[in-house]
């Protein structure tokens, strides 16, 4: 067959000269790069006490954010959880009682709010939903644990720490 | 020959025991650490402080694995292959000279468990015993892979061996004797050996690294070709003594490598060093300068492994049959020569 491009190569076999046969050359030439390596840094960076610096868009652990009087934003609409293409997120609302007014921003707020880490696939739809701006993927890497009750956060886990008295 | 004699030697050959297994196990992860630094990573450092604790960890998974023997092998020949590896890879310790002797309250203690008159035949008595661990463990195992790897195994010593006591007669005709004491004795300061037979020197080390079965002749257990090789149907702690007994091998012929070419306990200025530390200290300080070379041997061994790629079977044939017995004969012919040329004129 003709070829189809001019690239091929014909590759001749030579017979190995002397001092291929002696392959101490060659062995010594890739010691010596062995050897370079071993004294170069290595690329490894030990995960769980050096944690990779993320890119600005990473897209990690959910929060579920605060206003700046330290009210939870969420109003339990449930749109995250509609939006959620792998079906992680699940709700309860309730009603705002008048001495929680310092609680939650709403009137209504989620009760429960839980999100299964083993289901979701971090694609931030529910960010994307959320028209309060509650909902952010904005932690780190969800860490590994041994039994998969323990990948459904709830609030306990979610939701961001209160802000500090003044 | 009293009681304190018995003792004496007792307690070296408990030491010797205990040194060579702390440094097979230290030396597994020795290779891991520096397979992972020669190819930039960090190998294993979980277990303890730079993960010192690894061998340990290693060691308790063997014991805690399951047992198996295969049903239709020949469980007595099985059981006796990795026991006899590892007795042929200990005993090979015993003649090796580790230091002049020491001076304790007295007494005159030599480092040597003994100084039989023929220490290298014994060497090579004890080594090639040791293919006969990799035979009956590779036959009984009455699995294909591990039967080839037997033949493998046991072709691939014998013909090393042939250039291995070819490249040591030219070191005979210097040294005139087959005493390893003598031998170490006679290369006092630097007068080492590999500075008069540095071609019998490569050719040996060539041979060590085949009769090691360590990259790049490591085709008994070339898991590519092999599965495992000779240990395929083995576990638990029996694979345990098979990889055991091949560092054990490894630090046995860094050892003699050192021992022989390498002026053993022996340096340069060692003379001022003895008057210097005494009748005690001087000889330890030299035992430490052979354990720091058998050290740079093994890193050798690794550093080689993990650049090396394996040979192909019928290249190692080539080698060591049409060139490594070759060389050693014309280095035979070549250093008798030259030594009846000197005693000549």
């Amino acid at each position: 067959m003709e070829p189809l491009t001019s690239k091929k190569k014909v590759l001749e076999q030579k017979p190995l000269t002397f001092a291929e046969r002696m392959y101490l050359p060659a062995i010594m030439k890739g010691m010596s790069i062995t050897i370079s390596h071993f004294f170069k840094k290595e690329a490894t960076i030990r995960y769980p006490e050096v944690e990779r610096e993320f890119s600005t868009n990473f897209r990690g652990m959910h929060s579920l954010k605060r206003d700046e009087d330290g009210r939870e934003r969420c109003t339990a609409c449930g749109l995250c959880a509609l939006s959620c293409p792998a079906e992680a997120i699940t709700m309860i609302a309730a009603e705002r009682k008048p001495e929680e007014k310092e609680l939650y921003r709403e009137e209504k707020y989620a009760a429960v709010y839980e999100i299964n880490m083993l289901r979701c696939i971090f694609c931030g739809l529910c960010e994307e939903a959320c028209p309060k701006e509650a909902i952010y993927l904005d932690g780190p890497i969800v860490p590994a644990d041994y039994l998969r009750k323990d990948f459904i956060y709830g609030k306990d886990k979610l939701v961001e720490a209160p802000l500090e008295k003044k | 020959m009293d009681i304190s004699f018995v003792i004496e030697k007792f307690i070296l050959v408990a030491i010797i025991f205990g040194i060579s297994l702390l440094i097979a196990m230290y030396s597994t992860y020795a290779e891991r650490k520096v397979a992972a630094f020669l190819q930039d990573r960090l190998g294993p450092d979980r277990a303890g402080p730079f993960g010192i604790l690894q061998p340990l960890a290693d060691g308790v998974k063997m014991f805690m694995k399951e047992e198996i023997v295969p049903a239709n092998s020949s469980k007595w020949l099985f059981m006796v292959g990795p026991g006899l590896a590892m007795l042929t890879a200990c005993i090979g310790t015993a003649v090796i000279p580790w230091g002049s002797p020491v001076t304790i309250g007295g007494r005159i203690i030599p480092l040597q468990v003994t100084d039989i008159n023929v220490g290298i035949l014994y060497i090579f008595g004890v080594v090639s015993l040791g293919v006969y661990g990799v035979m009956i463990g590779g036959w009984a195992s009455n699995n294909k892979y591990s039967l080839l790897s037997a033949i493998r195994a046991a072709s691939q010593n014998i013909s090393y061996e042939i250039a291995m006591g070819l490249s040591i007669i030219a070191l005979l005709l210097v040294t005139g004797t087959m005493s390893l004491k003598e031998i170490t004795e006679q290369q006092h300061g630097w007068h080492w050996n590999v500075l008069y037979q540095p071609v019998g020197f490569i050719l040996f080390m060539v041979c060590a690294f085949a009769e090691t079965n360590r990259a790049p002749f490591d085709l008994p257990e070339c898991e590519t070709e092999l599965i495992g090789g000779y240990h395929t149907e083995y576990s638990s702690m029996k694979l345990g003594f098979y990889l055991f007994a091949e560092y054990i091998n490894m630090f046995v012929s860094s050892a003699v490598m050192a021992t022989l070419y390498f002026g053993g306990y022996n340096y340069p200025g060692m003379d001022t060093m003895a008057v210097w530390l005494g009748p005690t200290w001087a000889p330890l300080f030299g035992t430490a300068v052979f354990f720091f070379k058998i050290f740079a041997f093994i890193f050798f061994f690794m550093w080689v492994r993990w650049t090396i790629p394996r040979f192909r079977y019928d290249q190692l044939m080539h080698l060591g049959w049409k060139m490594l017995i070759p060389l050693a004969i014309a280095n035979i012919i070549v250093t008798g020569l030259v030594i009846a040329y000197i005693e000549k004129f």
